[in-house]
């Protein structure tokens, strides 16, 4: 069977399998809404002091939320033999596993997207920053995903990957940090934001070219 | 028909400092069946990942067909079912049958008569996380029907097969050989296939 039906395969397989287990969806987004609602309670009745780190709060909140949701990108898959049988295929395991990805974007990362401008409101974020709030999440979630897949990678064969993983994989994510929160920072005072935009969009494209071989490598060698 | 071969030359396999085997080597042509013997822990699930590629040997080479493992052609050629059935629990039978067809070559054998083949005809709409151990090894070996490869790698296939099962996954090895396939296997049950031509390896 030819390569893009296998591609949309893996994408099909793995929302309908995020629908059934619906913890996997509602986990990460669960948490981002939490800490973002906790904040306010925590710092009191300071609206300027909410509004000034409102950007920080949201984007410090999606990366946590991303991290927390890596590493059931491969987890079940290893367990249950599933990527043993993707990396016997015939087709460029890279793509395939740029499926997954994907797949997983849309369960983790898009929702996040739909709940943002809500909770930016709630922090009193200006209303002419909320569509590069949006922007900033559309390219750097992605990319959260797409280098957070490396590490996971590096770590689905280790019985407690996880500390690991956050300490391989946080350096990574700290420029898309500084770059997206930047850029809502300076669109919220009505500076623009072009420059920072730029950057996220060729971290998106070096993240969605580069980093699906060392992902495929890197599963390769877990399963050893 | 295509001629296919199989060869293993020099094979070491040293795990944790302990060698498993050592200078191992078999060639394997169509219509043959490599049975794999020895005990628990002796390397036989190491020797198959081996040739799957999953691992690499510590010495010597596998070759197919005269070209080393690991390339596409190899890939399109072979399937392996290990101790992991690669089934999803969350998936019905359908479901995860379709899956593996995207991934493979696909045969002539259609999803439903895969089915019909292992008994498990009826059974689409059913979650796998429904059906018995025995079950899912039949599900995971009516993958090997529909997809067209020539070398089967199979690890334990009997496990968890009742007696009937055991017969019927004979059936269709003694089959995939009649039409030029191969296997390599791991068993532990007695094989009884016949018609075929049956190489032993005893890893000890």
């Amino acid at each position: 069977m030819s390569l893009t039906a296998a591609f949309f395969a893996i994408i099909r397989r793995d929302l309908i399998l995020a629908l059934r287990r619906r913890s996997e969806i509602a986990n990460p987004l669960f948490f981002f809404v939490l800490v973002i609602t906790l904040f306010p309670l925590g710092v009191g009745a300071k609206p300027h002091l909410l509004q000034a780190i409102a950007p920080g709060i949201i984007w410090v909140s999606a990366l946590l939320a991303a991290m927390l949701s890596l590493d059931s990108l491969f987890r079940s898959d290893f367990d249950d033999g599933s990527l043993e049988q993707m990396l016997l295929s015939p087709h460029p395991l890279s793509i395939l596993i740029l499926g997954k990805i994907f797949a997983h974007w849309l369960v983790t990362g898009l929702p996040l997207l739909v709940i943002a401008p809500l909770l930016a409101v709630f922090l009193g974020m200006p209303s002419q920053a909320l569509g590069v709030l949006l922007l900033t999440l559309l390219l750097g979630t992605p990319v959260l995903s797409l280098i957070g897949a490396i590490g996971v990678a590096l770590t689905v064969g280790l019985r407690r990957g996880g500390m690991i993983l956050s300490l391989l994989v946080l350096p990574l994510y700290v420029p898309v940090l500084i770059f997206a929160s930047n850029a809502v920072d300076m669109a919220g005072v009505g500076l623009p934001v072009s420059a920072q935009i730029n950057i996220l969009l060729s971290m998106l494209f070096m993240a969605l070219v580069l980093a699906p071989w060392p992902t495929a490598a890197a599963l390769k060698m877990s399963m050893n | 028909m295509d001629q296919h071969i199989l060869q293993a030359e020099n094979l070491s396999c040293i795990r944790d400092d302990r060698v498993l085997f050592s200078d191992l080597g078999f060639t394997l042509h169509n219509q043959q069946v490599l049975l794999l013997e020895g005990k628990n822990g002796s390397g036989k699930t190491s020797l198959l990942r081996i040739l799957c590629g999953f691992r690499e040997a510590d010495a010597g080479e596998v070759r197919w067909c005269g070209e080393l493992i690991g390339d596409e052609q190899y890939r399109a050629d072979m399937a392996y079912i290990g101790h992991l059935d690669g089934i999803k629990k969350e998936l019905t039978v359908l479901e995860n049958l379709k899956f593996s067809l995207a991934l493979a070559k696909v045969g002539d054998c259609s999803i439903n008569d895969a089915l019909a083949r292992v008994q498990l005809a009826g059974f689409d709409d059913m979650p796998a996380q429904a059906l018995s151990a025995g079950q899912k090894r039949r599900l995971s070996l009516a993958r090997l029907l529909m997809t067209d490869n020539v070398l089967w790698i199979l690890d334990e296939p009997f496990t968890a097969l009742d007696r009937q099962g055991i017969a019927l996954i004979e059936a269709l090895m003694a089959e995939h050989c009649d039409r030029g396939g191969m296997i390599v296997l791991t068993s532990h049950h007695e094989l009884n296939l016949p018609t075929v031509d049956v190489q032993r390896i005893c890893l000890s």
